[in-house]
């Protein structure tokens, strides 16, 4: 008996000298590390005031009904409820979304690689000018322009005039409003514009591969340039994968302004509503803020969910 | 044999996959340069075939009356033209700036220091990619407003340092630079920020000149209509939208404009690029 209480009291004894202990642990390691800290600092800093405390506040304001004029209401999980059970248009703006990510998120992001990759295949000095090329639809202006002059509706659309020259349709198709167009024509214009970010840095991490061990791969039997993108390019470029992989989550969940521009706020028969369409509609032009923060949480947890799948996809690269 | 002796730099390449490789090239980039062209090419585009019925892509009767006539319209500013041009370099230019540092300090602590607290700080940057910016648009403007930093140039320039995708990035490529590298130069008496500047920086060119283009991008389209009111510190995007709002007779003056806007941009680009692939293709890290 009294062993089993001198067992126990040690225990708690030692519960709470170990919490003691880490609390001692925690100040030493945070004086060890001052340096480390003191190079975040002003990143943190920024960051946490311009960032992180307006995203806490925006997923509070979801469980609000907030107009912008009048001070926040809290209603609880009302705008989920609404939002799931009731809200019509964004359950078809959820399926839009996942129909466009889920094809050109995978097609965009391997488009990035292949191209930076062909690229960097080229002599040095015509380079710079294709990636140029390549990096051009985001780049420069009002891109969308050139794609209405292309689907116009009218038999003089280049898309159109193109078609009924060869014979393969007689009367012009009203690409941007028939309901039955518009997701594929959105596809290719939001696939075109896919080289952005991912695919700049592919290509500058293309450049920092030490060419030693290319000259070790070929000693190592590989025979093709395939062989030596897998085995030896692709492992060096896993961070810049990973940083490409989410960017690529964040612009195809995210898409918007293309589908405004060519088949404008609603579209007809919400056939091209997205999900940041739903928002800016709550958002911006019905005031219902509190609304539209629940529908970005929504979107952020769903993201997160894909980037976690597709990071543990891109640790198997190379093997 | 023959092609081994052209490049001598690039084994285990077959002709016809160069071949290819630049056939592929070659028909997508002329799918994917068509904007470009169609921007000069409708910046010189009289009036009137502006307006075309059916549209043209290409220019018949080049002109530059657009550019008269923006010029024109800048000379009527009530601010002088010249203003917005410095308020957008300058907060282009301090932006950038900032966010290239301070982003690379804290990637360089991040990867190369591990201390408590490193990977969830980490964890929550990129997480915060994921969250759309138009809901949060109105705390920030609440966050601005109290710290007083409604329309004065700060309202631009800081926030643009902490911008979570140059931390991811930087952060990234610097996984790339060899410990040992560190390690040495600190055996040598370097301090940290020493270390960071002279040794993992140099290492990671490539990165931060394409974060220069990313921040750069950003900045300089940025309108900061939100958080400026005085007409003096409005950037020049801003102004040049105020010129669009004229309608359709100021058509030829947009096209004018956007052409305008994008050179700087696209000159940059072209240096930044350059310079990432001349000083790399020299030599590679190693360990």
């Amino acid at each position: 008996m009294s062993a089993v209480v001198e067992k126990l009291s040690q225990h708690v004894q030692g519960t709470a000298s170990s919490f003691k202990g880490k609390l001692v642990n925690l100040k030493d390691q945070i004086v060890k590390n001052r340096v480390s800290y003191l190079f975040l600092a002003p990143f943190a800093i920024i960051f946490m005031v311009f960032t992180v405390i307006p995203v806490i506040v925006s997923m509070g304001l979801s469980f609000t009904y907030f107009n912008i004029l009048e001070t926040p209401k809290f209603i609880g999980w009302q705008n989920y409820v609404r939002l799931f059970l009731s809200d019509d248009v964004f359950l078809k703006s959820v399926k839009n979304t996942f129909l466009l990510a889920a094809i050109t998120g995978p097609i965009g992001y391997f488009a990035s690689l292949m191209f930076a990759w062909f690229i960097n295949e080229l002599p040095p000095k015509i380079r710079a000018f294709m990636v140029l090329i390549f990096y051009a639809p985001s780049i420069s202006g009002n891109v969308y322009m050139i794609w209405q002059v292309m689907f116009s509706s009218d038999a003089y659309g280049y898309v159109n005039s193109t078609l009924m020259k060869l014979g393969f349709i007689t009367e012009p198709i009203i690409w941007l409003q028939d309901p039955r167009y518009i997701m594929p024509v959105i596809m290719i214009v939001v696939l075109w514009m896919s080289l952005g970010t991912g695919f700049l840095s592919f290509v500058a991490g293309l450049q920092g591969i030490d060419r030693a061990q290319y000259e070790a791969g070929i000693v190592d039997g590989i025979k093709n340039r395939w062989q030596e993108l897998w085995y030896i390019t692709l492992p060096n470029m896993k961070p810049m994968l990973m940083f490409g992989a989410v960017m690529s989550i964040t612009s195809s969940f995210a898409v918007s302004d293309v589908t405004i521009a060519l088949a404008g706020l609603p579209s007809v028969d919400y056939a091209a509503h997205t999900v940041v369409n739903h928002l800016i509609d709550y958002g911006t032009l019905r005031f219902e803020m509190g609304y539209a923060s629940a529908i970005a949480t929504v979107l952020f947890l769903t993201m997160i969910f894909c980037n976690k799948v597709v990071q543990n996809l891109l640790k198997k690269v190379g093997r | 044999m023959k092609m081994r002796k052209l490049k001598p730099k690039r084994l285990n390449r077959s002709l016809g996959g160069d071949v290819a490789n630049i056939v592929i090239l070659v028909i997508f980039g002329s799918f994917m340069v068509l904007p470009m062209i169609y921007a000069i090419s409708n910046a010189f585009k009289p009036l009137d075939e502006i307006f075309m019925f059916p549209p043209r892509f290409f220019v018949r009767n080049p002109t530059t009356d657009n550019f008269r006539d923006l010029f024109l319209l800048m000379a009527q500013s009530w601010v002088p033209f010249s203003r917005y041009i410095f308020n957008t370099l300058f907060t282009t230019a301090a932006g950038t700036a900032g966010h290239v540092v301070i982003a690379s300090m804290a990637a360089f602590a991040l990867e190369k220091h591990k201390f408590p607290g490193s990977k969830l700080f980490f964890n929550i940057v990129v997480t915060s990619l994921m969250f759309s910016p138009v809901v949060t648009a109105i705390p920030n403007y609440l966050v601005m407003a109290r710290l007083n930093w409604l329309d004065t140039y700060l309202a631009l320039i800081v926030p643009a340092f902490g911008y979570s995708l140059g931390l991811f990035l930087m952060k990234q490529f610097m996984v790339t630079i060899p410990d040992s590298l560190l390690e040495s130069a600190r055996m040598d008496g370097a301090g940290e920020m020493k270390t960071f500047w002279t040794i993992a920086m140099p290492c990671v060119k490539p990165a931060w000149l394409t974060l220069i283009i990313f921040s750069f991008q950003t900045l300089w389209g940025a309108t900061g209509s939100t958080f400026i009111y005085s007409e003096e510190l409005k950037t020049l995007p801003y102004a040049l939208n105020q010129i669009l709002m004229g309608g359709f007779a100021r058509a030829g003056v947009g096209a004018a404009v956007i052409l305008l806007m994008m050179i700087v941009p696209v000159v940059l680009f072209m240096v930044t690029q350059s310079s990432i692939i001349q000083t790399m293709s020299t030599s590679g890290l190693k360990e």
